[in-house]
């Protein structure tokens, strides 16, 4: 079946079985690897992306049912010579050590950091009509989804905090 | 040739005899030791790093393997027909060198290669090979294969009719049953620990070319050398007609120690067919074609002497492993030499069950058996009444327990006072006594040991004009930060910046190193990797006419006297040393191992008995520390993987058929990240082990793990008083005993 993707701002055309998913369709078919597959089952987090801004477990979606939608993955947040703040603040803390979860800790918190701005509560956040602080705890229950079997939680957490008040104090000064 | 090395091609070899001089010491650089980022960081960030699955050949082709549904028979037949008509499938392949499980580490030749014989629920017995991944998927579920069945395999080892009791691993020194029971304080206690899975975020991976009969097969393993040996010998052809490549490998933990059953089938179905073919194993696959580590059963006794100083220690264990299988889990292997007592005790009975094959898994032996120690030391302290930091320090011996070595460097001592003075630990409170809202909090301690081990190794480094450096190995980098340490030993030696210089690794036709696994990697590599650069430096020196020692290399110019010369004066073509590094006489005229102490704090729900983990605390000692961000972050993994194992991880299976009913990462619970506190970790400065090797840096990427999860338990018997000696110390384990409060 024929299915259009613009991903990471190009858009593609591709003729695919429909049993592919989103991840495969990326990895297989459009050599874009950077989206990693831990489980297939969406019990890991390695595949996460971002469809239309939000992100989701790309191994549990088929390629079909996003025809049209707008996919960010990994290498459309930067380069290795020009990295993103949040790609940067991983390297700098070590918040990663093999680094196959990575870029799905990345895309995670890419849009974990969206959804605490619009002041989306968590399971740990105390009350849920107040704008959420991006603690250490909120943190880890919110990038939960995303496992790391080198267990770089602490410096995972240490690197998205260094972003977020980079972040903030930008936004500060803008204002 | 006038004294002079040729500009090319000599080479150093070194044995580790004796005590070695503090050559790093005397470096200008400054780069080794640092928090330097991972040279190859930005490509994982970006997504650019490529992992085994990654590969594409024109041609390619997918596997998928099907998997045993029977415990223990036979294969008798496979209906290949009716998937052969399948959409885009092009074959079934059975037998042949298929293997039954991965080879054990460093094994060096092919594992059990059993079909049409069955030995467990998982192992592989089929590969259907398609033209895209959705269609060989599709085609292997609906793979029927018939089986004559054998009854009444073992699958429990506490039941099972084979076992092996080895005389050669029964140690008896005095007499334990007198000393117990002559001793002021006695403890004699059992502990039980599950079998674990490594769960490697990336699944085991294979894609295999041959081109004028010569196998290419990216891979995603440990220990190239034993790697090309292994698969060679699956295969029946030469080692040298195997390459392997394995230059990114998304975490190993011991699961990619030996060759697995996906490199085997994806490198015989591409010899069959003519075509590339990639291999990767589902997630189920991995946990049940791949190693886990055996459950054990433990018997501690600890005897002492009113003032708490052991007369008694015997440590024996229970575990089991497939037919076969030469490995055993070297649960007590720490125990040997950590404390001391005249009496001692040890044995191990093995069973032979149909279980998915056991075999190393992130420090093997003290990563389980630390827990049963450490907690039944605990108990001693309790019974003693003699603080547990206390009752470590006064059992630390002069000399190794049973054959008298001397230690090389050993900070545990302090490791364990620096440890209870920035953990608080004089703020603690006797078990049960302190309730913080519906919290009971307690803090526990467990000191960490780990065997260190040194490995034939080998590495090329060269020396550019241009003052540009390579350096090449087999070695890998499994997250361990390989490339990081190489580059600022060979920055340090030479001088250099660490951008200029590359490191070549995961390459089986490069010159060949340890590899990954038992914590010797980084010791053992990088040994070979100085002794090539001191081999550069010697020629450097030669040149001049000076000794080696009388040149100082910093920032790219070499100084000797007063005078300075860039290495383009020095030399007019690339200089290349090749450094060999063996183990010698020092591994056994020492004790060496790495150390260190774990403090734990943590908060037991006083209706549910749910454990949180509340702050950590890592002290360790491990010689020379080659990278401080790297090595902290190794401690990091293997002190969470201490929460896992003391709260969460279980693999479980199935009492009738053997099989692992968990066999996923929704229900093998790994610690994720709201399960791990802010952890601190404290590597001692200035340490050196002399006796280890010659950059007097022993191993951490799993002195971490041991001892952590002791310290868990600990703390949960400091909160609440409920001793958990069956792990993980899940809430149904701890609400039925806990103290009634209002
Ligand atoms: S691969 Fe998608 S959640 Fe694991
Ligand atoms: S960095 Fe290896 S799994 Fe997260």
């Amino acid at each position: 079946m024929i299915i259009t993707l613009t991903v990471n701002g190009r858009r593609t055309e591709l003729d695919l079985d429909p049993r592919t998913t989103l991840l495969d369709a990326l990895r297989h078919h459009l050599a874009l690897t950077g989206t990693k597959k831990g489980c297939d089952h969406g019990q890991c987090g390695a595949c996460t992306l971002l469809v239309n801004g939000r992100r989701i477990n790309s191994c549990l979606a088929l390629a079909a049912s996003h025809d049209g939608d707008e996919i960010t993955t990994i290498e459309g947040l930067g380069k290795p010579e020009a990295m993103s703040d949040l790609q940067a603040a991983f390297v700098q803390h070590d918040g990663y050590q093999c680094g196959y979860c990575t870029p799905g800790q990345i895309m995670s918190a890419e849009a974990m950091l969206a959804e605490v701005a619009e002041g989306w509560p968590s399971y740990v956040t105390r009350a849920l009509d107040d704008d959420p602080t991006l603690t250490d705890e909120e943190m880890a229950e919110r990038m939960s989804g995303n496992l790391c079997r080198c267990s770089a939680y602490p410096r995972i957490r240490q690197a998205i905090g260094a972003v977020r008040d980079a972040r903030a104090s930008r936004t500060e000064a803008a204002e | 040739m006038d004294g002079q090395p040729q500009s090319k091609d000599f080479s150093v070899k070194f044995t580790m005899d004796e005590a070695q001089p503090r050559v790093l010491d005397r470096m200008a650089q400054g780069l080794l030791g640092t928090a330097m980022d991972r040279p190859e960081g930005r490509m994982k960030v970006t997504g650019t790093a490529p992992y085994a699955a990654e590969y594409r050949r024109e041609g390619l082709v997918h596997g998928m393997l099907v998997r045993s549904t029977i415990t223990r028979g036979r294969v008798t037949g496979i209906d290949t027909e009716k998937v052969q008509s399948m959409d885009g499938v092009i074959a079934v392949m059975t037998g042949g060198p298929l293997v039954r499980n991965p080879a054990q580490g460093t094994a060096h030749e092919a594992p059990a290669q059993s079909l049409p014989e069955v030995f467990y629920v998982g192992q592989p017995v089929a590969l259907v090979v398609a033209e895209s991944f959705e269609q060989a998927r599709h085609a292997a579920q609906a793979l029927t294969v018939t089986y004559d069945r054998a009854d009444g395999a073992d699958v429990d080892p506490a039941t099972a009719s084979d076992t092996e009791t080895p005389e050669d691993d029964v140690l008896s020194q005095g007499d334990i049953d007198t000393a117990m029971k002559e001793a002021a304080f006695a403890v004699d206690t059992r502990y039980t620990t599950p079998p674990h899975s490594s769960a490697a975020m990336e699944p085991h991976a294979s894609v295999a070319s041959w081109t004028d009969g010569r196998l290419e097969l990216h891979g995603s393993y440990q220990m190239l050398r034993h790697n090309v040996a292994e698969l060679a010998d699956a295969l029946g052809v030469d080692e040298a007609d195997v390459r392997i490549h394995s230059p990114y490998v998304g975490g190993g933990f011991g699961a990619k120690l030996g060759i697995a059953p996906e490199a085997v089938a994806a490198a015989h179905a591409a010899r069959e067919l003519g075509r590339p073919v990639s291999v990767v194993l589902t997630r189920p696959q991995v946990f049940e074609m791949t190693m886990r580590r055996s459950e054990t059963t433990q018997r501690l006794r600890l005897g002492s002497d009113a003032e708490g100083r052991l007369t008694a220690l015997g440590h024996e264990d229970w575990v089991s492993n497939l037919p076969g299988e030469a490995f055993a889990e070297p649960t007590a292997q720490g125990t040997h030499f950590l404390y001391g007592g005249d009496n001692r005790y040890f044995a191990q009975t093995l069973a032979r069950v149909h279980r998915p094959c056991a075999g190393s898994v992130r420090a093997p032996g003290e990563a389980v058996g630390m827990i049963a120690l450490e907690c039944a030391m605990d108990e001693l302290a309790e019974a003693t009444g003699i603080d547990p930091i206390d009752l470590r320090l006064r059992n630390l011996p002069e000399t190794h327990p049973e054959n008298g070595l001397p230690y090389s460097e050993r900070g545990l001592g302090d490791c364990l006072r620096d440890g209870a003075a920035k953990f608080g630990w004089d703020t603690r409170k006797p078990a049960g006594t302190r309730l913080e809202g519906d919290w009971w909090v307690g803090m526990g301690v467990a000191s960490a040991v780990r065997v260190n081990a040194l490995m034939n190794s080998t590495a090329r480094v060269t020396l550019n004009p241009d003052g540009t450096a390579l350096c090449e190995t087999d070695m890998t980098d499994i997250g361990t930060g390989s490339y990081a340490i190489l580059t600022q030993i060979v920055g340090e030696m030479l001088g250099l910046d660490a951008s200029q210089i590359e490191v070549r690794l995961g390459d089986s036709d490069l010159p060949k190193s340890s590899g990954s696994g038992g914590s010797w990697g980084a010791q053992s590599c990088g040994s070979a990797v100085f002794l090539a650069a001191q081999g550069i430096r010697k020629a450097l020196a030669e040149k001049l006419g000076v000794a080696a020692d009388d040149l100082t290399l910093k920032d790219g110019t070499v100084t000797s006297g007063n005078v300075q010369h860039g290495f383009a004066d020095l030399i007019d073509s690339p200089l290349t040393c090749e450094g060999t590094l063996n183990p010698g006489d020092t591994a056994d005229a020492f004790s060496i191992a790495g150390y260190g102490a774990h403090f734990a704090e943590v908060g037991v729900h006083r209706d549910t008995g749910e454990v949180r983990v509340r702050r950590m605390l890592g002290v360790f000692s491990i010689g020379r520390v080659l990278n401080e961000k790297t090595a902290s972050s190794q401690c990091h993994g293997g002190m969470i993987w201490g929460i896992g194992s003391a709260l969460t991880e279980e693999i479980m299976h199935d009492p009738s058929d053997g099989r692992i009913v968990n066999h996923n990462l929704a229900e093998y619970h790994l610690p994720v990240s709201l399960d791990v506190p802010d952890l601190d970790v404290v590597l001692l400065e200035d340490t050196r082990d002399d006796e280890a090797n010659p950059i007097q840096a022993k191993g951490i990427g799993e002195l971490g793990i041991a001892g952590a999860a002791g310290a868990i338990g600990n703390a949960i018997y400091n909160a609440c008083g409920v001793r958990v000696r069956d792990f993980p110390a899940t809430p149904d384990k701890i609400f039925p005993h806990l103290p009634e409060t209002d």
